[in-house]
């Protein structure tokens, strides 16, 4: 039997297996389908995780650092992917995708994320083909071609600015007049010239041919005026859904209290309503999604673990 | 131990030619396409002597990138005696890029 099985291999899964290796757990695997490092590796900049201060870095160079240190006190991977999560007694079961299962005395989840999709005419048929999330894995396939970025976040500005390195133009697409994006983000995305601001301002239809996006129907909220923007992709960041189906039993309900967003209720120890359940990460309620958080959701969690498990023998 | 076949236009028809072959078209920069580098790894060994498992870096090989059309990566390409007869776009698990390849053999 496992001491604690971990869910998902970001800033959070990963801080959590160090720490509860250093801490002396001695059977504790991670379970995640890849490489470890989570959403945080699609990332084009990180300049707010304390200690790591190197301009031009990626999310990617960034999360390499952490692989050697968070296995080097004995923690374990599983390329497999996890169904869902199952208590019994005291004790829980992990079930796999191909149906094995796994026991274990706790059980950390940190699923994170997934970008969310808006629905939007022509999204699903050209997914892959002009309709994207990751700026940095496909950015480099529209050299010097005009894109539309959607959003109006942090994100969205950020991918934008990185886009427009690449790119001839790139539309950047809200349906507001502000920003919720940190001020210095949106004043550095004003200043860049090749960027322009397609405000108040809803996409109806994403349009193509055989080989992908080829323009894009907008219209815009206050006039009703719609016009048509020739752009040869477009990158959606309009938020995330939270990846909580593990959590789910056999009949899809939930195994612990969720809120109405689906994110995982957790006090400030990241215990779920479930004991020797927790969850960390951008999962959890009031999750700020940050890596420096996630890492110390991670920790808490780990932390909790271990003196749970002393309880427990 | 069997490894991945790296790709390039050199070689890339004759590969694909005979049999079943799985294409992961990425980059270096791309975070899902790094996710799942240990995963190609292990089905280059797990399929050994019945699919071929191969990659492109679209980096290198823009042209056969155009020539596919890949505008997302990771993107997966499955053939069969050289015809493309199923695709992927985004990280997967092993076991959804086995029963893909499975479905083929």
């Amino acid at each position: 039997m496992l001491d604690c099985a971990i869910i998902g291999g970001g800033p959070a899964g990963l801080t959590a297996g160090l720490y509860t290796t250093r801490g002396g757990l001695k059977n504790v695997v991670m379970f995640e389908m890849g490489m470890p490092g989570g959403q945080i590796t699609q990332s084009s900049e990180i300049e707010n995780y304390p200690g790591f201060y190197q301009h031009g870095k990626t999310g990617m160079d960034f999360m390499d650092t952490w692989q050697e240190q968070c296995f080097a006190f004995g923690l374990k991977h599983e390329m497999k992917k996890v169904d869902r999560v199952e208590k019994h007694g005291d004790y829980f079961n992990v079930f796999l995708e191909n149906g094995d299962s796994i026991e274990t005395k706790t059980v950390i989840v940190g699923t994170g994320s997934t970008p969310k999709r808006t629905g939007i005419k022509g999204e699903e048929e050209f997914w892959g083909k002009g309709v994207s999330t990751c700026a940095t894995c496909d950015g480099f396939f529209y050299k010097n071609r005009p894109v539309a970025v959607l959003g109006g976040g942090d994100t969205a500005l950020e991918e934008a600015h990185y886009l427009s390195n690449i790119c001839s133009e790139v539309y950047l697409i809200h349906r507001r007049d502000e920003f919720r994006a940190s001020p210095s983000t949106v004043d550095r995305v004003k200043k860049t010239k090749n960027i322009k601001f397609v405000t108040s301002t809803i996409i109806e239809e994403i349009e193509g041919d055989i080989m992908g996006v080829t323009s894009i129907r907008i219209k815009d909220i206050k006039s009703n005026k719609i016009s048509t923007l020739m752009v040869d992709g477009i990158f959606i960041f309009v938020g995330h859904n939270v990846n909580n189906s593990v959590l789910k039993d056999k009949s899809g309900n939930f195994i612990c209290d969720v809120n109405s967003l689906g994110q995982v209720i957790v006090d400030l120890n990241m215990k779920t309503s479930i004991q020797g359940l927790f969850a960390v990460g951008d999962m959890r309620i009031e999750a700020p999604k940050q890596v420096v958080s996630a890492a110390g959701d991670g920790a808490v969690a780990a932390l909790q673990v271990i003196s749970y498990i002393q309880e427990l023998s | 131990m069997a490894k991945y076949v790296e790709l390039t236009s050199e070689n890339f028809n004759d590969t694909v030619a005979k049999g079943v072959t799985m294409v992961d078209f990425w980059a270096p920069w791309c975070g899902p396409c790094r996710m799942i580098a240990p995963v190609v790894e292990e089905l280059a060994e797990e399929f050994e002597g019945r699919a071929t498992i191969a990659k492109v870096n679209t980096d290198e090989e823009q042209e056969l990138a155009v020539k596919y059309g890949i505008r997302s990566i990771p993107a997966i390409l499955f053939f069969k005696d050289g015809e493309i007869v199923d695709q992927m776009v985004g990280a997967a698990s092993k076991d959804a890029f086995a029963s893909k390849l499975n479905a083929q053999l």
